[in-house]
């Protein structure tokens, strides 16, 4: 159930007067909007106005088309270039440590087999690995095979998900009976019928989950392409971002660049943010599972 | 039976154990393998054992910036944890309209990418673009600088703190609503007033939420790299080894020093490694967390 609409269940012991508190959670959301409403409110300057006018509100003209043709246009259409690349590497990579994260976390949960305790342990130990850390070495061995500067290089590394496991096997342990998949094998159903046809949608609301954070993940990941991509057309977003802002920042200031850095990064948040409004009520299920357990 | 089922275990762990291959043991040993050669003059390379290691740890750089990331997590985790810790319990009790906006607008950064918050703070930290330089002046501050070299690190704490505090506190309120309100009836009964709930009950009974974050709060933390790294333009804090992953890759993509940043790397993750093992150990022994 979704954490951020849902009445808690046991509210009414407490009448809801505490000022403090109140005014504690007013300061808060001012805390954490403000540089969200910088970026809406800067996004319809232009550059003069980026400089002249206060900088919590808007100016005196409205140049937001302005920003976002120019957004579309600079360097030939190169920011689209970039939104469709994070999409695909996002959505590559998070379809792939999902359905690989479910497959193994099923096999932790309902099969025993010899070393499960050891590749339990080891899962344990893999999530607290730093992902940086590894991104250094996979260059290096990707680029003895021809691999890096390409799409596969950002993709198949954030297949990687210990976390998803871990997870999913919580969840499969909880929410799928033994005797469900018993009563499939008497009825001479495959492993794989079974884990496909009769698993994965009892799984939805944990798959849900680790596609969501696998897909926030490398949608926001920026050291693993910025060391494993060297051509601008194969950017995603943060790459392509930060390369307009050094060039904006090296020339001083009067770039045209900052203005379409600043509406660039808009562009870029928006659709993270719509996709957890409306899918909230997914990703709590699992941020649950994982924290309770 | 027991032959299929062991079989079948193994063959759906199959895709998961080629991408841990691939891109995390095959990994790992490349950098150790890597970390004990090293260049030789005439250009090829020569085994050196952990000399690598020796120099790592003799490297002022290096360890600058491994201390640099300690007193960082030092300061920010805590600060952080008790923020998120104070908003979940808050939230917890008070349902209002005002206690579920401020549960989204915490929670709205989780989905702003390091590098947009990391240009945002800059834009708002800066002079000609932000109001805080301007505020701080009116207030009286004189020449107040946010890359400063001794400001820098806390105006870094910030983005991180406004990134993460509305996530960790998501986590520790969805373990509080996990919590059967028995719980804390009898306190009720007894006249307990919230504030003493909050700390005698509930916090107690949420303290594996709580060992969570502060687990991958240190994961991250020791990893520290956009934040610094974009916001380098504006201050000459950021140095050549500012934190461990900026020292890695500079050494690799500037220095082509490929052996030694193969060791960095390698050492980070054996550093992450085992402070997050003594802080289980440590939580363990002492709260017996299960």
């Amino acid at each position: 159930m979704s954490v951020l609409t849902r009445s808690p269940k046991k509210s009414g012991y407490l009448a809801p007067r505490s000022t403090t508190a109140n005014l504690a959670m007013i300061l808060a959301i001012g805390y954490f909007i403000v540089p969200i409403i910088w970026v809406v409110v800067n996004s319809t300057k232009d550059n003069l106005q980026l400089f002249s006018t206060f900088s919590l509100w808007f100016g005196t003209e409205w140049h937001l088309m302005d920003n976002l043709r120019g957004l579309m246009t600079q360097d030939g259409g190169l920011y689209l270039t970039w939104f469709r690349n994070t999409i695909v590497y996002s959505l590559a990579s998070a379809v792939g440590a999902t359905l690989i994260s479910s497959m193994a976390g099923y096999s932790l949960a309902r099969f025993h087999f010899k070393g499960r305790s050891v590749l339990e342990a080891g899962i344990l130990a893999m999530v607290m690995v730093p992902a940086t850390a590894l991104v250094m070495p996979t260059y290096l061995m990707l680029s003895k095979i021809n691999l890096v500067n390409t799409p596969w290089s950002v993709i198949l590394p954030s297949m990687l998900s210990p976390f998803g496991v871990f997870l999913i096997r919580v969840f499969v342990q909880e929410s799928i009976p033994d005797e469900i998949l018993q009563a499939a094998r008497i009825d001479r159903a495959g492993e794989f019928r079974i884990y496909w046809q009769i698993v994965l949608p009892m799984l939805r609301p944990a798959l849900v989950t680790v596609f969501l954070f696998s897909l926030v993940s490398s949608w926001n990941n920026y050291f693993l392409p910025l060391v494993m991509l060297s051509e601008n057309k194969y950017y995603p977003l943060t790459v392509g971002l930060t390369s307009w802002f050094a060039q904006a920042s090296q020339e001083g200031g009067n770039s045209i660049l900052f203005n379409l850095v600043i509406a660039g990064s808009l562009i870029a948040v928006v659709p993270l943010i719509i996709s957890f409004i409306f899918l909230q009520k997914y990703w709590q299920g699992g941020i649950n599972a994982g924290s309770v357990k | 039976m027991k032959l299929r089922q062991s079989l079948t275990g193994w063959l759906f762990m199959i895709p998961f154990l080629i991408v841990v291959f691939a891109f995390l043991i095959a990994p790992l040993g490349y950098a150790l393998y890597l970390s004990t050669q090293a260049d030789t003059l005439v250009g090829g390379q020569e085994f050196v054992g952990f000399e690598n290691y020796i120099f790592s740890l003799t490297d002022p750089i290096f360890l600058e910036g491994v201390k640099r990331v300690f007193i960082f997590g030092l300061i920010q985790i805590p600060i952080m944890l008790f923020l998120s810790t104070v908003g979940a319990l808050v939230i917890d009790v008070i349902n209002t309209r005002l206690s579920r906006t401020f549960r989204l607008i915490a929670f709205m950064p989780y989905a702003v990418p390091g590098v947009v918050a990391a240009l945002m703070w800059g834009f708002l930290y800066s002079e000609s673009f932000g109001p805080f330089v301007g505020i701080a002046e009116s207030l009286g501050a004189k020449d107040f600088n946010f890359f400063s070299l001794k400001v820098f690190i806390y105006s870094i704490s910030n983005i991180v703190t406004w990134a993460w505090t509305g996530y960790n506190m998501i986590i520790i309120y969805s373990a509080l609503q996990g919590l059967s309100r028995e719980v804390y009836e009898a306190a009720i009964v007894d006249g307990a007033t919230q504030v003493q709930i909050a700390i005698r009950v509930k916090l107690p009974a949420i303290k594996n939420a709580i060992l969570l974050t502060t687990i991958f709060a240190i994961i991250g933390t020791m990893q520290i790299f956009t934040e610094p790294r974009i916001l380098a333009r504006y201050t000459n804090a950021v140095s050549n080894g500012y934190t461990p992953n900026i020292y890695s890759f500079n050494l690799a993509f500037a220095q082509s020093q490929f052996n030694y940043a193969a060791a960095v790397s390698f050492t980070l993750a054996l550093v992450v490694f085992v402070v997050t093992s003594i802080v289980l150990a440590a939580t363990r022994r002492k709260g017996r967390v299960e």
